[in-house]
């Protein structure tokens, strides 16, 4: 069976690739674009760790065929800073320390800019609820919690 | 693994009536990946459908709305004229999986990936939700609590898709609601469900009414002797005895990790209680 010729855009950037059915978008992003900023955890959707944007909407890459993002629009971790500079979320994890050993933080970075975009002024309840979908054993969530609310303020102006 | 993204119903019916191998059609793919990577299921052709316009649209139609199957959590809780009037069906779908998951689940995939305990199906079966569905002998609609008839098992023929779901014209003073019991407050999978969905006359007596059962039985349930409760009623304490018992009357669960049997009946009864009072209340208003 011929691999599929898929082109998609990624961070803004027109990619193209050739994949197998099997090939998860996860698969297609860490191994054949280099872009290993999005995580594997659970392979299942249960963790996050590998939340990416498709055409706007959150999902997760692991859920998702490499060969279903021909004509999409990809949003990965590796789009959220500016160069050097670093988008408010990312500066607001690291000022809180709502990250420990790391692996589920570009997931959760990725989710809280979706939620941030739709909700500019969310409250701690819908912070929480958004993020259900992303696992932390680390941090006990409450820094993360207080990290995208304080991003959330500061880009409000507030 | 054979990979086809018709654009048509007619393609992807041929598609999979043709298929050889065990096919399987790929909507939002939260159960079907899932199940793929741990080997439940190794499908020899994927028909992603998401490519064909009706399975992706939702439109009024003769009152009511015909909802694709393949449009997404996100984007049904989006719709606020659909939200509007079918407030149960949307936030039983809403209930489905996290943020990430609703970015891509729909609710043709809940029903056909054939769990008892999928939450849109007691909630569409409340709201006397048709199935469209198309396949090689043409177009049917079947009742959702008939579409399926056991666990993994649905009334489909070989080359059938579900394609829309046809949600009724509401009556005036009429609403529906879903609620379910988990042990967390995110991202688990019903213990028990119920959707109900009545309508009042100008008195406040009920004139209708549906009740769709998830997770107590081998699959979700409609229960017209719940329904018989309610109908004649003002949903009075007695009335809703009447419900609670005519509910659990109804139940055929299982004993698992997520509850005994004895529990799943009980708190069924008590959804049913609570989700048609919160009907109650939607009708007045509406």
């Amino acid at each position: 069976m011929a691999k599929h010729h898929v082109a998609a855009t990624v961070n803004g950037d027109a990619v193209e690739f050739l994949c197998e059915t099997e090939e998860t978008l996860l698969d297609v992003l860490r191994d054949q674009l280099g872009l290993t900023g999005t995580k594997e955890g659970c392979s299942t959707g249960d963790c996050g760790a590998c939340s990416v944007t498709v055409d706007g909407r959150l999902v997760c890459s692991c859920l998702m065929l490499g060969v279903e993002a021909n004509g999409k629009a990809i949003g990965t971790i590796e789009g959220m800073a500016q160069g050097e500079e670093l988008h408010p979320l990312q500066r607001k994890f690291l000022e809180h320390a709502a990250l420990q050993c790391g692996v589920c933080t570009p997931g959760f970075l990725v989710a809280s800019k979706a939620l941030l975009e739709k909700n500019a002024n969310p409250t701690e309840t819908e912070v929480r609820y958004w993020l259900a979908g992303n696992l932390c054993r680390c941090t006990g969530y409450d820094k993360i919690v207080r990290a995208v609310l304080d991003a959330a303020a500061e880009m409000r102006g507030a | 693994m054979q990979y086809e993204a018709p654009t048509s119903l007619d393609q992807a019916v041929a598609l999979l009536a043709n298929a050889r191998g065990e096919a399987r059609v790929l909507a939002g793919g939260t159960d079907l990946l899932v199940q793929m990577r741990t080997d439940v299921v190794e499908p020899a052709l994927l028909v992603d459908i998401k490519g064909i316009a009706e399975l992706r649209e939702v439109r009024e139609e003769a009152g009511g709305f015909r909802v694709g199957a393949a449009v997404t959590g996100a984007e049904l809780k989006e719709h606020a004229a659909l939200k509007r009037a079918w407030p149960g069906v949307i936030e039983a779908a809403n209930l489905i999986g996290s943020t990430q998951v609703q970015g891509r689940a729909t609710m043709g995939g809940n029903l056909c990936n054939g769990s008892p305990a999928a939450d849109s199906v007691p909630a569409l079966i409340a709201a006397g939700a048709k199935a469209s569905i198309v396949g090689p002998k043409g177009r049917r609609e079947l009742p959702v609590e008939d579409v399926m008839i056991g666990p993994r098992k649905l009334a489909l023929e070989k080359g059938e898709i579900i394609a829309s779901f046809l949600l009724p014209k509401k009556a005036p003073r009429s609403a529906d609601a879903y609620l379910r019991f988990i042990p967390r407050t995110e991202m688990d999978i019903a213990v028990a469900g119920c959707g109900v969905s009545l309508t009042l006359d100008a008195g406040g007596t009920c004139t209708a009414a549906r009740v769709g059962l998830g997770a107590v039985a081998a699959r979700p349930l409609l229960v017209a002797e719940a329904a018989k409760a309610l109908i004649g009623t003002k949903l009075d304490d007695a009335a809703l005895a009447r419900l609670d018992a005519a509910v659990r009357a109804a139940c055929k669960p299982i004993d698992d990790k997520r509850g005994t049997i004895e529990y799943r009946t009980k708190v069924a009864g008590v959804l049913a209680r609570r989700a048609a009072q919160i009907a109650l209340e939607r009708a007045r208003k509406s």
